[in-house]
């Protein structure tokens, strides 16, 4: 019998020639990711177990994007304690207010994870590595401080899901529409513990960007994880990031998964998810009048120059609809940058949005955009359920790029294709 | 190891948002956390747990974030153990790495409602519903997962393999 892709990058770090879904296993990891809402819990559990060093200060990375800039004294602690015990650590890769980045978008842009690695992070979208050829889980902050101590994580071996994705996109429609699609079909536990691996000819033609957007969201459906073999697209990417060599791995042609889910695209349109679960995704066309008070636009899943882009091309030349406040999130120092140089930034501010400085913030009800009583939200993010951005009787809704920015205009969530009709 | 208590029971899909909201993860402090405990699922709940209740619930409870302070929360509000149809694997993996014993039944889920007086039996393997007289199955609890147990949670369990390591060295 043959391997899955996962079951293949497990067993390389496991020093064994097979593994299969069941088993048990202690894993070598190559990054264990912490921010600054976990790793506090797992510098004080660290500390139980060691007073000494870390394994090894290459591959713990910590990012401080969660509150920050600090939204009060609290959180400014627990950033503090990041600061701290990276310095005594002598940790290579800690990431402060300045140099920082939604931390799955700063990994892989940094060349910090590379495909075959195994990643582990104490935030559950670290499953996003996937889109690198890597496997990667979220686990709690326990976890990441006994393998910042030894280097090693507990991991049972998942079953996996092959999803194959064949056809044309539709115009608007992105890696987003197809990950909340997917979720859509399958529910938020459908893939409960489950490797979902993501394959079909219109993943081999889908950018680096749209993988990540598919990948991120795994655990939306339960998923221990995503993955994409990585291909030209991937190693072109990762290429020039890191003087590390990549491990390039596929699926057996026999290997085994516990179930084959197959998808004609062409007919998928752009997607919103209605609140309180990522699985109530329901196509553009069947949304019906919605009106929305704040558009957020980045986080993990869509805060890419790519993103940015779309949302610009949208933006320009339009103002965002009176009654709508928009928060445009570029992930990474780097993304801004960019956006910056390609005039995006300026775009966004002339039509009135808000751009703000890379954070997590308001996708989790953080700072830098929660939500009032009764207000409505329509998020490029990744999660909404009851309470996510603010206020318990607030709601989100989930999309990709082009409907948030199109919708931002509109005042109420609808198809780009409007805008061309002079809305 | 028995544990009896009254059971608050909640629906599917319950998340670690629900759980202890990201407003007051600027702290990890049990107590403080315990003190909003399931506020977004049941915003009276912290008020009305008692020391030795079971927080019961349906399919895939604590999914969404990897947050520790979800089951931190759970532990230090007195509730002594959370039964379920599933559980989300990073609550899984958290609630036995810190300690707070969780149990899989998809029987006693259906079964069991608000108020009821539960025995867990673990030995027997096990829930007894003492307030309707039923019985019902449990999943049996991996037997790495009973290792973790034995050792006292995830920490010693790696400080006993450092110090065998040691020895070996």
């Amino acid at each position: 019998m043959g391997m899955t892709i996962t079951e293949k990058i497990i067993a390389a770090h496991a020093d064994k020639a097979t593994v299969a879904p069941g088993d048990i296993i202690m894993a070598s990891v190559d990054v264990a990711l912490g921010n600054d809402i976990t790793a506090p819990i797992a510098i004080k559990e660290f500390r139980k177990i060691c007073a000494g060093k870390v394994f090894d200060p290459r591959k713990i990375v910590l990012v401080a994007d969660h509150f920050t800039p600090n939204k009060d004294i609290q959180s400014a602690e627990q950033s503090k304690m990041l600061r701290e015990f990276a310095r005594e650590q002598g940790l290579t890769h800690f990431y402060d207010v300045g140099r920082c980045g939604v931390e799955h978008s700063l990994l892989p842009e940094r060349g910090i994870v590379i495909p075959g690695d195994l990643v582990i992070g104490a935030d559950s979208h670290t499953c996003t590595y996937g889109a690198l050829g890597a496997f990667g889980t979220g686990v709690g902050s326990t976890d990441l401080a006994a393998a910042m101590a030894i280097g090693k994580v507990w991991l049972k071996v998942p079953e996996s899901i092959k999803f194959v994705y064949r056809g044309e996109m539709r115009k608007w429609v992105c890696g987003k529409d197809l990950i909340l699609y997917t979720i859509g079909q399958i529910g938020v536990d459908g893939a409960l513990y489950k490797a979902m691996e993501f394959t079909g000819d219109t993943i081999s033609r889908l950018p680096m960007p749209d993988r990540i957007s598919m990948c991120n969201m795994a655990i939306e459906a339960g998923g221990k994880s995503g993955i994409i073999a990585p291909d030209r697209i991937a190693l072109d990417y990762s290429a020039g990031r890191s003087d590390r060599t990549p491990h390039v791995y596929a699926s057996d042609g026999d290997a085994h998964y516990e179930k084959v889910i197959e998808f004609d695209v062409s007919s998928i349109e752009p997607q919103v998810a209605f609140p309180s679960l990522p699985e109530n995704a329901r196509g553009i066309s069947k949304v019906g009048e919605v009106r929305i008070d704040q558009v957020v636009i980045g986080s993990c899943t869509n805060g890419q120059i790519e993103d940015l882009r779309i949302a610009a091309g949208i933006f320009k030349g339009k103002k965002v609809h009176p009654d709508v406040r928009t928060i445009v999130i570029p992930a990474t120092q780097g993304v801004y940058a960019q956006a910056l140089v390609e005039g995006l930034l300026e775009i966004f501010v002339k039509a009135e949005a808000a751009v703000s400085t890379p954070t997590c913030g308001p996708c989790l009800g953080g700072h830098m955009g929660v939500l009032a009583e009764g207000e409505r939200a329509l998020a490029t993010t990744n999660r909404n359920f009851v309470g996510r951005m603010g206020h318990p009787k607030s709601e989100v809704y989930l999309c990709g790029p082009a409907v948030a920015a199109a919708s931002a205009v509109a005042g109420r969530i609808c198809s780009p294709d409007k805008m061309d009709n002079g809305l | 190891m028995k544990l009896k208590g009254r059971a608050w029971r909640f629906g599917d899909d319950v998340n670690t948002d629900e759980i202890i909201p990201a407003r007051y993860l600027n702290s990890s402090d049990p107590l403080f956390l315990a003190t909003h405990c399931m506020e977004d699922a049941d915003s009276e709940f912290a008020g009305k747990v008692r020391e030795g209740d079971l927080i019961v619930a349906g399919k895939n409870f604590g999914c969404g974030s990897s947050r520790e302070h979800a089951p931190i929360a759970i532990k230090a509000s007195g509730v002594h153990a959370v039964i379920a149809a599933s559980f989300a694997r990073i609550f899984f993996r958290n609630a036995f790495n810190i300690g707070l014993p969780i149990f899989e039944s998809r029987e006693a889920s259906q079964g069991i409602a608000s108020g009821d007086e539960v025995m867990i039996d673990t030995e027997k393997g096990e829930i007894q519903n003492l307030t309707k007289q039923t019985v019902y199955r449990v999943k049996p609890i991996p037997p790495f997962m009973e290792k973790l147990i034995e050792a006292g949670g995830l920490i010693e369990f790696v400080k006993s393999s450092l110090k065998l390591k040691k020895k070996e060295d």
